[in-house]
């Protein structure tokens, strides 16, 4: 009690006035948003007038049950969204990180010069904006673009990017005489047929994919180098001596080393992955036939392209939740492997 | 030694390639720019442009809504920029530094707010913006954006990383709070500061979703809602090329401007995330 009068003077008033202006705008743009959305996902509010007052038909939990146990297209837009977002998740996530890891690895070699070059030109492309890159990409993979270009060198005929809706899976098992086997398209879950389920990326997701590991492995790398630099040099030169070679030394010194940075980027990279939009909205807008329809796009779509916000706003906290739980399960994995 | 050679020279090989692959498209983003439709069709991947034409950028800023983008871009960053510094060093400053009851508490809710994943904030915000009155203004444009969670988190933990000697003594001199914070704190934490304004110029100059969700109106468009109507909107996509690609590049240009000459502090920023985890 005595410490606050004295030599500090009493700090009550200051320090409620400094963090004043910034609870007030987290207060106001943050928390009291998810709160009202948490409302508005309960109700059938269109748009029209404040969803606040009594004329707005309570609806329950019937938004967040459509999403999962109605039959209908809400569930179905919502599962197909569910499935695009974990393909791109599969592909992303260990694409970005072992590509970050494999350049950290390599502009971190001490024999090499111009390091610097190297590091900011992978790291640049994650500094820019994600709408003026998308712009870029979106002319790379056009029709008669720089990629089909690069492709017909190696005589490969390459596809039209942005319009071909099929699943990579799908492609590879037609090479194997696999078409629509029928029990897999007759049965199914949650309103897709397995069939469905298995597609894997379609080709329009597949150049969103490469897009935002382009982008993002800049970032990643910049983190495992820091890690790197970290890494004690007596550990590597004991595991020379002891005669480790140059794989053995990856393998059992520097990586171990490098565990809560992986830990770290790979959690960075599924909490991001989830919530990829803007690609989507300058890129494909959904498209081809839904299939680069992500529930982040698709909670904007559903309430501001078919005003049906209750429905939108449960979407966005369906997949607030996915990315909470990924973060956890994530977490404990980690720990219960280093215990 | 021969296998040392063999493999500089492999590392060397690989960082190459790797370059290659994440400034060409930057290259043949400018090249095109400068190209003419029908050339930027038959090749796209040749990094010269034949014949040499500016007719994109002229019509960028003469058939497009380009310069009122950009005006609007430029107010947006400047006012958001100095509203995170003020407003993020002062929380920041207090959370770490001056006691007062409820301290812990909005830390611990600051932490919260972090994890909020942004992109599930699209319909809240258009809500509250909605029913305070406040959608399709500078007012929605701006204010919700002026404070960010990780910005007050980066004050603090810089704070707390400074020694307090020089505060306390100030305060034996009889300076009170405001007075050390503005003559004492601040010209120390110029380092944090520089990190956390190029952070935030950044953030709302590249800052796309909540445009989204706040204006309509496109005289209030910033640029990467500009260029994202460009894209998908009335012009079409298909075609136009050397136009779009024009104005991703001139959108492109401050924050490359800005990367080449702080490089060092946005290395630090992306560390700085290492050490949350």
């Amino acid at each position: 009690m005595f410490s606050r009068k004295g030599i500090r003077g009493n700090e009550q008033p200051a320090g409620w006035l400094f963090v004043a202006p910034a609870v007030l705008i987290l207060g106001l743009f943050m928390l009291l948003p998810i709160l009202m959305a948490l409302w508005v996902s309960l109700t059938r509010w269109n748009g029209q007038g404040s969803p606040f007052t009594g004329d707005v038909p309570f609806a329950g939990l019937d938004n967040y049950t459509r999403l999962f146990t109605d039959e209908g297209l809400a569930r179905q837009d919502f599962m197909t969204s569910i499935r695009n977002n974990a393909y791109y998740v599969f592909f992303v996530v260990p694409i970005q990180t072992v590509l970050a890891l494999g350049l950290a690895l390599i502009v971190n070699n001490r024999l090499l010069k111009g390091k610097g070059f190297f590091r900011t030109a992978f790291y640049f492309p994650s500094v820019t904006s994600s709408v003026a890159i998308s712009v870029v990409f979106l002319f790379m993979f056009a029709n008669g673009g720089a990629i089909n270009a690069i492709l017909a060198v190696f005589g490969i005929e390459g596809p039209q990017w942005f319009s071909d809706p099929r699943g990579l899976l799908h492609i590879v098992l037609s090479k194997f005489g696999v078409s629509s086997p029928s029990p897999l398209v007759d049965h199914g879950v949650f309103g897709l047929s397995w069939w469905d389920w298995l597609s894997g990326p379609s080709v329009a997701m597949c150049a969103i994919i490469s897009l935002v590991v382009w982008t993002t492995s800049g970032t990643f790398m910049v983190m495992f180098l820091a890690a790197l630099q970290n890494v004690p040099v007596q550990l590597e030169e004991a595991g020379r001596i002891d005669g480790a070679n140059r794989w053995q030394l990856l393998r059992h010194v520097i990586l171990p080393q490098l565990r809560p940075t992986t830990f770290l980027v790979v959690t960075l990279g599924l909490i991001g992955t989830w919530q990829v939009f803007d690609q989507i909205y300058v890129m494909s807008q959904g498209n081809p036939a839904k299939t680069t329809l992500t529930p982040a796009f698709l909670s904007y779509r559903t309430a501001f392209r078919d005003f049906d916000y209750g429905s939108g706003a449960a979407i966005s906290f369906v997949l607030f939740l996915i990315i909470v739980l990924l973060t956890l399960l994530q977490r404990r994995i980690t720990r219960e492997r280093d215990s | 030694m021969i296998r040392t050679l063999a493999s500089r020279f492999l590392g060397y090989a690989i960082l190459i390639f790797f370059a290659l692959v994440f400034l060409y498209p930057f290259v043949i983003q400018i090249a095109n720019s400068f190209k003419t439709e029908a050339n930027a069709a038959d090749n796209p991947l040749s990094p010269i442009p034949s014949p040499f034409v500016t007719d994109s950028l002229v019509r960028i800023f003469e058939g497009t809504g380009f310069p009122t983008w950009l005006g609007n871009s430029v107010l947006v960053t400047v006012v958001v920029t100095i509203g995170r510094v003020a407003f993020a060093s002062m929380a920041g400053y207090a959370l770490s530094r001056l006691r007062f009851p409820g301290r812990r508490a909005l830390f611990a809710g600051l932490l919260a707010l972090m994890a909020v994943p942004p992109v599930v904030l699209l319909i809240p915000k258009f809500l509250v913006l909605n029913q305070l009155g406040m959608y399709n203004s500078y007012a929605g444009l701006i204010v919700p954006l002026l404070a960010d969670a990780t910005g007050i988190f980066v004050m603090k933990q810089f704070f707390d990383s400074v020694p307090v000697s020089v505060e306390e003594a100030a305060r034996i001199d009889g300076a009170g709070s405001f007075r050390i914070f503005w003559s004492v704190v601040l010209p120390m934490a110029k380092p944090a500061l520089i990190t956390l304004t190029i952070l935030s110029f950044t953030g709302s100059w590249n800052e796309f979703p909540h445009t989204l969700v706040s204006v309509q109106d496109p005289g209030l468009f910033t640029l990467p809602r500009g260029l994202a109507d460009l894209v998908s909107g009335s012009l079409g996509a298909g075609t136009q090329y050397p136009l779009k690609l024009g104005a991703a590049l001139l959108a492109t240009i401050p924050v490359a401007i800005i990367f080449v000459i702080f490089q060092r502090y946005f290395v630090r920023d992306a560390s700085a995330g290492a050490d949350k985890g």
